[in-house]
């Protein structure tokens, strides 16, 4: 791995009680079952312009991967303190998250709708406990962030031709600067990845994860292939795509040229500085050993992967769309690459990149690559992005289940 | 593990039309940002090609002769083979390249998700 070539740019970040530093400061409230959304969506909302964002698990059985979820997004260091809210008779453990939560030195609290006198009392509670929690979030410590302490994730959404050869490139020659520069970076979908595996397997930084990241994939296209779920259409043809493994490259573009350091699943914190592959499909097997469908989609939207990079630690994400997604999410700013130019015009207040210029011949992917760079370190700075600015804070999370990462799968820390 | 070579200001300093993206110095397709009638003429690595039939947007032209059985380059990797020779300024796609991917779980390699 090359030499830092960057300047110390300082970032000003947050400190945490647990060490960690955060590149935000909000207050998360979060329901542990659907029947008790309502209630947090009322306690949030008269703050949501002041750094209170909403969390939550709809389901009322237990889940490992949703408690392990919740448990890394409380604790991330973006957050500074979590308000729980439960129903009072769903599965969740809400005890033991409470507990984890407050391990890592976080105002944190539960309020059990059952035993607080039902809707009306439980919101009065819960916005009286938010303005307290927010006048002693004023008083975290500021603390200087380098590089090698950011956390990067990228997915692309509502992709279509341009994606592959405008934003996720550029995203792509911005990590390579992050990774030089110490950061740790996470690209994800090894369901877009069919056909570059071996590729990608090239890249491993040591020869035994290269099998890993083949595993990887071939579990993603078993996987889709159970689900009926086909990845080469004929429109790619037609848009100028030859090949599977052509098409898959786009999507990979994202993740630069830096060896690849090792697998994550969702909550793995990246242990070194790197590149990390995010394996968002599921681990469920049927008796035959073979990838069996349990709870339907790997992720039924590009919000759950974006919740999955933050519980990785993220504390951004690069979002390259051609199509216009407009979406941002909850705890941890998205920048968003608009790889189309004329999706960029019709859709550029959700927009804070354009990549689109590279097709019109008014930027080189190296210039927008280094745009990109430049508005990471503005944005882990405060400099509010534009989904920020236009107020969203999407979540979404369901049931799934995943196994241990094996040995292989990570760099000794 | 061999990484691939660091991406550098290639579309700048290779002298590419710039009609033409090059996404990684070591690519012999280049991808056309916007449609180019037959006859076209580009530079491509500072010569003078003539283009030959019409290239759609987003579409790829050699950028240098692929022989048959030779890897299409782009992004620095190989996405493909040429199944007919390929002269520079010539369309490439489903007619001369074919899919060199074989699914993995198709190579005999057992259980790869077996941890």
């Amino acid at each position: 791995m090359t030499t830092s070539s960057e300047p110390g740019i300082p970032i000003s970040g947050y400190l945490r009680n647990d060490g960690r530093k955060g590149i935000r400061n909000v207050l998360v409230v979060v329901y542990l079952v659907e029947c008790a959304h309502h209630v947090a969506r009322e306690i949030v909302f008269p703050v949501r312009e002041r750094g209170v964002h909403l969390l939550g698990f709809p389901g009322c059985f237990p889940n490992a991967y949703a408690h392990r979820m919740l448990r890394q997004l409380c604790t991330h260091p973006n957050v500074g303190g979590v308000l729980l809210l439960s129903l009072g008779c769903e599965g969740f453990d809400r005890a033991a998250l409470l507990r984890e939560i407050r391990a890592t030195g976080r105002p944190a609290d539960v309020l059990v709708i059952q035993q607080s006198g039902g809707t009306r009392k439980t919101i009065e509670r819960g916005r009286a406990w938010v303005e307290e929690a927010l006048t002693e979030l004023q008083s975290v410590p500021r603390a200087t962030m380098r590089l090698d302490e950011l956390i990067v994730g990228t997915i692309c959404g509502g992709s279509d031709a341009t994606s592959g050869i405008t934003a996720n490139p550029a995203v792509g020659r911005a990590f390579d600067r992050l990774v030089s520069a110490g950061a740790r970076c996470i690209f994800e979908e090894t369901g877009e990845l069919i056909g570059c595996e071996q590729i990608m397997a090239s890249r491993a930084a040591r020869p035994e994860l290269a099998p890993e990241l083949v595993g990887c994939v071939g579990k993603a296209e078993r996987y889709y292939e159970a689900l009926d779920h086909g990845s080469f259409a004929p429109g790619n043809a037609e848009g100028g795509l030859t090949t599977l493994e052509e098409k898959s490259m786009g999507a990979y573009s994202k993740s630069g040229s830096s060896p690849i350091a090792g697998i994550l699943k969702p909550g793995d914190i990246p242990p070194t500085s790197g590149l990390y592959l995010l394996d968002v499909v599921p681990d469920t097997f049927g008796k035959d050993g073979d990838v069996q469908v349990r709870w339907g989609f790997p992720n039924i939207s590009d919000i759950q992967e974006i919740g999955e990079l933050i519980a990785c630690g993220a504390h951004l994400t690069l979002f390259t769309t051609g199509r216009g997604s407009v979406v941002g999410s909850a705890i941890s700013p998205v920048i968003k690459i608009c790889a189309n130019p004329e999706t960029y015009r019709r859709l550029s207040e959700d927009m804070d990149i354009n990549a689109g210029r590279i097709l019109e011949g008014a930027a080189s992917l190296d210039e927008v690559g280094a745009e990109i760079f430049d508005r990471i370190l503005q944005v882990a700075n405060g400099a509010q992005t534009a989904s920020e600015a236009l107020g969203h804070a999407e979540f979404s999370l369901v049931y799934k289940s995943f196994e241990s990462l094996g040995p292989a799968c990570l760099p000794a820390a | 593990m061999q990484a691939h070579s660091p991406i550098t200001t290639a579309e700048s300093a290779t002298g590419d039309d710039a009609r033409l993206l090059r996404l990684h110095p070591a690519d012999n397709v280049l991808t056309a940002i916007q449609s180019l009638a037959d006859k076209t003429q580009v530079h491509i690595a500072g010569r003078d090609v003539t283009i030959s039939g019409v290239i759609p947007i987003g579409h790829k032209v050699a950028a240098r002769r692929i022989p048959p059985g030779d890897k299409v380059i782009k992004y620095g990797v190989p996405i493909g083979s040429a199944i007919q020779a390929i002269e520079p300024g010539e369309l490439v796609h489903t007619h001369n390249v074919k899919s060199d991917y074989l699914p993995t779980y198709k190579r005999g390699e057992g259980e790869l998700h077996a941890r």
